[in-house]
């Protein structure tokens, strides 16, 4: 009955839109003509607004920098950092001087020349001249500012020394994790199908490998005796199916990497290296190198304090470098904030928790550095310091198998 | 051409013919305006929704619970999931449906047969097709909004693997399907549009109408139309091999992911791919919107300045190499991506390069106001407010471009603020000048002026309320698209700038209420309009009020001059219709 009802309203409704439209037709054609002017004081009142608002507007921009300019970012914390901070201030002074002066001849002009009857506007199409000179300055001054741009661009982007740290960051939702290089200097190979509860990172060391060969097959067990027994629905039966194909083609990948014999450095050098999470460390004045990962979405690394940003893709490394110049310390004495701390968050919306997805940075001296790194545990905790050569053996014989 | 005017006369129109599968092009660009209006509604509330949780984080406001229901907004408080989709719906509406469906169907539709002295546009049939293809992707949007999971909420531009993966969060589900195909017909909508317009500008220039005498706004909505033929069509493969990800298992965008605990299969793909495709659109797009705005504003300025609009041909090669520029800066938006540094370069360079004919438009704008004659209509108030809007958010543009910096505020409020001042306001403001100027061709009556002042001022205070201070925010190191910034004290100092701007948005949105009334009472009930009310030189002022198809009745208007004889000095009056013959002597501009 409602229904009914929503429905006679609806056709009621346009019936009497038509009718409307109707009305609206018979009674334009009875049309008089009548020239409509904006009075005197109506353009009187704008032109006095144009003023207003200019005075407004730089008003608020004013008690902006007043009352904001001073909680933003702190100054640079990084080599590169103070290079683009200069290229900042280059670029501040040029802008502001544009939208200062351009916003207020816009006004200005609106304001002054308002409509009177007794005057003329002047007829002046163009000038060749003129139209000249805004060209050819604003391209001379672009070049400079592409010029300075890109030689900064250029320098931030260069490879990074042999002797730089180098850190891999990690990024999941919704969390970072970081990774250092453990007493063989390299940081090892991961693979995304070695991840598990246990290896987060999906380190390829002979052990996880053969953990996941298990798991899998353990798994697919379980899986081809549910369906084996009576699956309700045929969704679900399908769904099954299609999942117990993709983790036969797991397995397969799994086993490949196994056979690798190119990457035999890699079962061992990944073992040792020190996985961290809530914060990590880096020396002050020493060249780091991150290298960025992502497990499942795009994320980003954002670091505004160093001026440093880089995406995490899946199936993609990507890389930054910079120097550290200023110790968590000193910056708490800067920013006269015994709490402050350097922050890692991420930068692109990958999820619902985006907006809580971070990790403390600590710059420290390289011998505090050298202190923390030390403490942290291997990867294989138990394995790293005692069986490395038993481990080795153990490898040889299983590729050899294979 | 009696022949047209007697077929006029056996053309009694049915109601369904007339306004709803109509093939004029007058009606069509109405029925662009009224759905772009309701989106844009649609999209004006979403921003406020949001704001309110920005500005007070976890209040609880009946409002919420009211609209969104228990699911997401639980006793008034914003659900995390709905906080990314309200943004996404918000950007994915005000960019397409409002200001490129919205902004190029309604004027190139209205004005382009007007301006040029046509009869219509080249196929009617493919416009109409044009309006309900736009009118069937908005309602796929729209039902998007109602599905299991909410709507897409990977941001506007729906970056895989984020949007690909239904595990990734409870937006990438059906909502996200329901994007898509919403996008595919929108696309197709552009398509259609386009090609028309880019013949009819062509082929259906009226006698004298040479391309060196059209008015600016029929160059922009041209070249606007050429933008759109030629990079829509990326984002439609970069949209279907999404679809096919998403639904075929092929892997053009994805690679080694582990994700719900499961190691996928997919290995090659490359979610950079998706990022060039989808700018490869995208910037271009920036111009799909700005040109018509641009060109409605030159139209206006020059009119109600009573002056010629300065540097004619300088504007024409502005708008042209704007749109050439257009197609090789796309990599900007990609500087932190990891793509390769040299290969950014480039882009800075490109991009920079658009500076120039931007500026040059704009001291063109402010030239053609120095020593003019200006008549305060609130189509002129929009325009101005255009020109310090493209200003404003156009200088911050060279910060973004330049890779180094961006490093510093790529993704943060920055951006946010560049890119709804340049491209947001301005492309509004545009639209609003064009409603408030043609509404007296649209619909045979004057809007209320009086309204339409108020209206202008509070929304240019509002407007910069909202976006400026978002600078300072951004500079602060606010990402966007964060549901709250309660986990970090380093922005705790900008949670008063937040509170601010909500509030500005709020009036803002209310303020829009001034708009609407005087919009549809005007329709029904507003002053008749004169032939030619703003004393204006284009052709359309020479087609009478009321709408015949075929816009002239007999003959169509030949074309004497360009379009910008305001106060010529040759002349009494201090405008010269172009369909006005010269005088003896007088040489043609």
């Amino acid at each position: 009955m409602i229904k009914l009802l929503v429905v006679l309203v609806v056709v009621l409704g346009v019936i009497a839109v038509a009718q409307l439209a109707r009305v609206y037709e018979l009674t334009h054609k009875l049309r008089n003509k009548r020239e409509e002017h904006i009075s005197h004081a109506n353009n009187k009142f704008n032109a006095g607004m144009m003023i207003v608002f200019l005075a407004l507007f730089f008003g608020f921009f004013a008690y902006l920098i007043i009352e904001y300019g001073g909680e933003l970012l702190p100054v640079a914390a990084s080599e590169h950092g103070v290079l683009v901070d200069q290229l900042f201030t280059a670029n501040w002074i040029l802008i502001i001087a544009i939208f200062v002066i351009t916003n207020t001849l816009l006004f200005y002009f609106a304001s002054k020349y308002y409509f009177r009857a007794d005057r003329k506007a002047t007829f002046f199409p163009h000038d060749n001249k003129l139209e000249l000179i805004w060209t050819v300055v604003p391209s001379i001054v672009l070049f400079f500012f592409i010029f300075f741009g890109l030689k900064t661009w250029n320098d931030i982007t260069e490879p990074a020394s042999d002797d730089a740290i180098v850190i891999e960051i990690y990024s999941k939702q919704f969390d970072w994790t970081a990774r250092y290089a453990g007493k063989d200097g390299k940081v090892g190979q991961s693979s995304f199908n070695l991840i598990s509860a246990t290896n987060p990172l999906g380190l390829i060391t002979t052990q996880a490998v053969e953990e996941k060969i298990q798991e899998l097959d353990q798994s697919i067990l379980d899986l081809e005796d549910r369906l084996a027994n009576d699956v309700q629905g045929d969704n679900l039966e399908e769904e099954l199916k299609a999942k117990l194909e993709r983790m036969k083609r797991h397995r397969i990948r799994v086993l490949d990497i196994q056979k690798g014999n190119s990457k035999y450095d890699d079962f061992v050098s990944a073992k040792d290296d020190k996985v961290v999470k809530g914060e990590f460390h880096i020396p002050v004045g020493r060249e780091v190198k991150f290298v960025f990962r992502s497990q499942d979405v795009i994320h980003s690394a954002f670091m505004p304090h160093f001026r440093l940003q880089m995406n995490t893709v899946p199936g993609m490394a990507t890389t930054f470098k910079m120097t550290p110049t200023i110790t968590t310390d000193s910056m708490r004495t800067i920013t006269q904030n015994d709490e402050f701390n350097y922050l890692l968050f991420c930068n692109k919306v990958c999820g619902a928790a985006h907006f809580n997805m971070k990790m403390d940075v600590i710059v420290e001296s390289e011998e505090d550095y050298n202190a923390w790194l030390s403490n942290q545990k291997p990867f294989v905790a138990s394995q790293a310091e005692e069986q490395v050569s038993e481990e080795e053996t153990n490898t040889e014989n299983q590729l050899a198998e294979n | 051409m009696a022949a047209v005017a007697h077929a006029h006369h056996h053309h009694e129109e049915t109601f369904i013919s007339k306004y709803i599968f109509s093939q004029d092009h007058k009606m069509i660009g109405r029925q662009f305006l009224i759905t772009a209006i309701f989106m844009a509604l649609v999209a004006m509330m979403m921003s406020v929704f949001f704001r309110l949780q920005l500005a007070w984080p976890g209040e609880k406001f009946g409002i919420l619970n009211a609209f969104l229901g228990d699911k997401w907004a639980p006793d008034g408080i914003l659900d995390k999931n709905m906080y990314l989709a309200l943004g996404t719906i918000h950007g994915t509406i005000m960019v397409f449906f409002v200001l490129t469906g919205g902004l190029s169907g309604t004027f190139s539709n209205l004005l382009i047969p007007l301006q040029i002295g046509a009869r219509d546009m080249a196929s009617g049939f493919l416009n109409m097709l044009s309006y309900w293809f736009f009118f069937a992707s908005s309602v796929v949007m729209i039902m998007g909004l109602f599905v299991e999971g909410g709507p897409a909420s990977g941001g506007w531009t729906v970056y895989p693997p984020l949007s690909a993966l239904p595990q990734a969060m409870p937006g990438s589900g059906a909502g996200m399907t329901f994007w898509l195909v919403s996008m595919v017909l929108f696309i197709a909508s552009s398509l259609l549009g386009g090609l028309n317009y880019i013949v009819t500008i062509l082929n259906l220039r009226t006698k004298g109408m040479s391309m060196t005498r059209l008015p600016l706004t029929i160059w922009a909505f041209f070249v606007t139309a050429i933008l759109g033929v030629l990079s829509f069509p990326v984002l439609v493969s970069a949209v279907v091999l999404l679809l096919m990800d998403r639904t075929m298992g092929t892997a053009f965008y994805l690679s080694e992911i582990h994700i719900g605990g499961e190691a996928l299969d997919f290995i090659g793909g490359s979610p950079i791919l998706y990022q060039h495709l989808f700018w490869f659109l995208g910037h271009p797009e920036v111009y799909i919107i700005m040109l018509p705005a641009l060109g409605i504003t030159s139209e206006i300025i020059a009119t109600n300045s009573r002056k010629p609009i300065f540097g004619y041909r300088a504007m024409i090669g502005s708008i042209l190499a704007i749109g050439i520029l257009s197609f090789i800066v796309w990599g900007h938006h990609m500087f932190v991506t990891g793509m390769n540094p040299f290969l950014g370069s480039v882009f800075v360079f490109t991009t920079l390069l658009i500076a120039i004919p931007s500026a040059v438009k704009v001291f063109n704008y402010i030239t053609t106001l120095w020593k003019g004659n200006i008549v305060y209509t609130p189509a002129m108030l929009f325009s101005i407010g255009l020109v310090s809007s493209f200003i404003t958010g156009g200088v911050t543009g060279i910060i973004l471009a330049d890779s180094t910096l961006d490093i510093v505020v790529h993704d943060t409020y920055f951006v946010v603020a560049h890119f709804h001042i340049v491209m947001g306001l301005s492309a509004i403001f545009g639209m609003f000048a064009g409603v408030y100027h043609w509404f007296p061709k649209m619909f045979g009556r004057m809007m209320n002026t009086k309204l339409g002042y108020a209206h202008f001022w509070l929304t240019i205070i509002t407007a910069y309320g909202v976006f400026f201070p978002m600078h300072f925010i951004g500079l602060a190191g606010s990402p966007r698209r964060y549901y709250s910034y309660t986990e970090f004290t380093m922005f705790d100092s900008m949670l008063d700038l937040n509170v601010l701007i909500t509030i500005c948005a709020i009036v803002g949105a209310i303020a829009q209420g001034l708009f609407l009334f005087n919009f549809f009472y005007s329709i029904f009930r507003g002053q008749r309009a004169p032939q030619n009310p703003w004393r204006s030189n284009t052709l359309e002022w020479t087609a009478p009020v009321e709408h015949i198809h075929g816009n002239w009745p007999g003959a169509l208007p030949e074309v004497h001059r360009w379009a910008y004889d305001y106060s010529n000095p040759n002349h009494d009056e201090d405008f010269v219709p172009q369909t006005t013959p010269l005088k003896e002597g007088e040489e043609a501009y």
